[in-house]
């Protein structure tokens, strides 16, 4: 799916092919890098059998099945911000989950203090991330761009655990929910998924969409990706570096912002409750390769179904542990992501 | 004072060398004897805080050693913290093994973890973040796995049973004894001591040539697989030890404690701020942040007018610390030693 890697292949998939026309997006399906794709289509159906033997019932796998395919939604979302950062400003940003976490509570803050119904929290989340986003790139991050990879990390990280904390400090250790107020059962091929969660799928798709059309169609979307794809050659037409820089940043918060919100009715909230979900997005965004948005999107929906199948296939064990196996499988044995060509 | 990055004629490079870690030796033996008063100046209540600066001391030192010295940022150190800690309460369990068998068994098996990390790493050619990535993801998976492993007792962990009397061979004695922090602060000294002289040996100084230009090394003949593998088990078992001590002090573990991300961040953050890839940065900031959750605690026990708002709420003293620790990777990316070091050599 990407094209070559950059020589070494220390850091591959920064050359930003992913992010080309959409015309181009059936070819980057094609038969020549589609084997690992394959390979990862015949692994889910080898779990999905396993987990039907396992449990010995097509209801509780068909269960896995839906709830995969749901929070591999929400994961998709997610880990499109995080590769959109990674692929243009080469950032592996640590503290995406806390920009989730902080999604939550802005969600909490809207149902529980002004007692509105939640989603009216989600332009709320999107654009108060977005802003967040915009302000640490300018006054952080854009001072160390071009800097080592490890200073960014311990930037980023830096901040995570800033912003869980100052969230402790605010709200307290507690746990807190953010429920609707009712929450039916919709039933979908057998298996029942709460409304909320089918609300996030398709909140999550459709904001996927919105992301993908603005960096495919808008002249801005073309200035991101020129400089994801050559950082000096975009200087040298007259874009501004840094702005991008800025708003990239923020786009791929408010991504984060935007997946917490709408997983907010149906998840605890806690002050840590992003952690877990940096780990999968990170897991997301090295499977559909470093920088690669269509890739991510896609990856997330596969995670999902490991964690859920796996989960009913390795009983005993934390859902988890199929994810980070997978994770340490696609890191090991193909870092440029099952969408990627070998690099060199 | 160790070794440096710059690039000096062989033989003055030989000289410096041994003229630094003569001065080196000389720093921590004053460090050792003013450490050792400490217990007569310092309340008896403020002994956690010393055993825990020299906890993170020792992680610390661990985690230097392969990401500052060997150039392999790692954010997996929990793994190795875990093993030692883990290692320790098990055999103490259930074979009523002493710790300081522990502490050998827990070191080899981390150096024997690392080794089987850094090889599938180094195999498929993992790199800066990635690396970053493969560590974390592995502590995590070590995580999960005591949490749902009934035989290391899933989410519950262990606690150390309690002796009657004070033991030098069961490493435990009555609460705030000393003895806990002399152990510690000779574990300290003994870990620097290994590091100085690690940096000093052949594979050392490969370990530092991989680090800055690895193709070059490579072309000259260092065996670097050999080289990182070796610099990540020492860091390994380095670190573990702080594990088993952590467990024989606070006598109690479970996998969060022992390989949650915290442990890791723990590892990174004091050898950050105090200077990566310099001897003594590890210890300036466990100095700093060993301090800091005690320090904050207290103010929010009877917080001043301005804190009034905060008081019984925890999370200040992490804040202020991921605060420290952006501040040093923005403004001083050498972190506090390392940016005196060089202040003294421009004068």
């Amino acid at each position: 799916m990407t094209g070559p890697t950059n020589a070494g292949g220390t850091v591959p998939s920064k050359d930003g092919t992913a992010l080309r026309g959409g015309s181009r997006a059936t070819s980057r399906l094609s038969l020549r890098h589609s084997t690992p794709l394959i390979v990862t289509g015949a692994l889910l159906v080898v779990l999905f059998i396993a987990a039907l033997l396992r449990s010995g019932s097509m209801g509780i796998t068909g269960q896995a099945l839906l709830t995969g395919i749901i929070s591999g939604g929400v994961y998709s979302l997610l880990a499109m911000g995080l590769t959109l950062v990674f692929g243009v400003l080469d950032i592996v940003n640590f503290a995406h989950g806390a920009f989730l976490a902080v999604g939550l509570y802005i969600t909490y803050e809207v149902a529980h203090q002004a007692g509105l119904n939640p989603y009216i929290a989600l332009p709320v989340a999107i654009l108060g991330l977005f802003v967040l986003g915009v302000l640490i790139q300018l006054l952080l991050l854009n001072r160390t761009m071009g800097g080592t990879l490890e200073r960014q990390l311990l930037i980023t990280l830096g901040l995570s655990l800033l912003i869980s904390n100052v969230l402790l400090l605010a709200f307290g250790g507690d746990p807190l929910s953010a429920n609707l107020k009712s929450d039916p059962g919709v039933h979908v091929f057998g298996a029942v998924a709460n409304l909320s969660r089918v609300i996030a799928l398709g909140g999550a798709l459709v904001l996927a969409v919105l992301v993908f059309l603005l960096l495919e169609r808008t002249s801005f979307g073309r200035a991101i990706r020129a400089v994801a794809a050559s950082r000096q050659g975009a200087g040298l037409v007259g874009i501004d570096v840094r702005l991008v820089y800025a708003v990239t940043f923020g786009l791929g918060t408010a991504c984060a912002g935007a997946a917490g919100m709408l997983i907010a009715p149906f998840t605890t909230i806690t002050p840590t409750a992003g952690d877990q979900f940096n780990i999968l997005a990170f897991v997301v965004v090295v499977m559909g390769g470093l920088g690669n948005v269509m890739g991510a999107v896609i990856s997330g929906v596969i995670v999902g179904l490991v964690e859920q199948l796996g989960g009913v296939a390795i009983a005993g064990q934390s859902p988890l542990l199929g994810v980070f196996i997978l994770f340490l499988l696609i890191l090991l044995i193909r870092p440029q992501g099952i969408f990627g060509a070998a690099s060199s | 004072m160790t070794i440096t990055t710059e690039t000096r004629p062989g033989s003055a490079a030989v000289r410096n060398r041994r003229q630094s870690i003569q001065r080196s030796v000389v720093i921590l033996v004053v460090i050792t004897v003013l450490a050792a008063f400490a217990p007569a100046l310092l309340p008896e209540s403020s002994q956690t805080i010393a055993v825990r600066v020299l906890i993170f001391a020792i992680m610390a030192i661990g985690w230097n050693l392969m990401s500052g010295y060997g150039g392999m940022f790692s954010f997996g150190h929990a793994a190795f913290f875990g093993i030692g800690a883990y290692t320790d309460v098990y055999l103490l369990e259930h074979f009523g093994w002493s710790p300081w068998i522990s502490l050998v068994v827990g070191a080899m098996l981390a150096a024997l973890v690392a080794i089987c990390i850094g090889y599938l790493a180094f195999r498929y050619k993992l790199r800066s973040a990635y690396f970053a990535l493969a560590t974390f993801a592995f502590a995590e998976m070590l995580r999960l796995l005591a949490t749902n492993t009934s035989w290391v007792n899933g989410t519950t962990g262990f606690h150390v049973p309690l002796l009657p009397d004070n033991s030098w061979s069961m490493l435990q004695f009555a609460a705030n004894a000393p003895q806990y922090y002399y152990i510690g602060l000779a574990l300290v000294v003994i870990c620097l001591l290994i590091t100085m002289f690690y940096l000093r040996s052949r594979t050392g100084i490969h370990t530092v040539a991989v680090r800055d230009n690895e193709d070059a090394a490579d072309a000259l003949g260092v065996n670097v697989m050999r080289v990182k593998l070796t610099t990540m088990a020492l860091s390994a078992a380095i670190t573990s030890v702080a594990g088993m001590f952590y467990a024989q002090y606070f006598m109690f573990v479970d996998p969060d404690i022992a390989f949650g991300q915290a442990q890791s961040v723990q590892a990174i953050a004091p050898a950050v701020i105090g200077g990566v890839a310099t001897l003594w940065g590890p210890l300036v900031g466990a100095l700093i942040l060993g301090p800091l959750s005690d320090l904050t605690a207290g103010w929010l026990r009877n917080p001043p007018a301005f804190l009034e708002f905060l008081s019984g709420r925890g999370g200040l003293d992490v804040v202020l610390y991921s605060i420290l620790l952006i501040v040093i990777a923005l403004v001083l990316p050498k972190g506090i030693v390392g940016s005196i070091r060089d202040w003294w050599k421009r004068r």
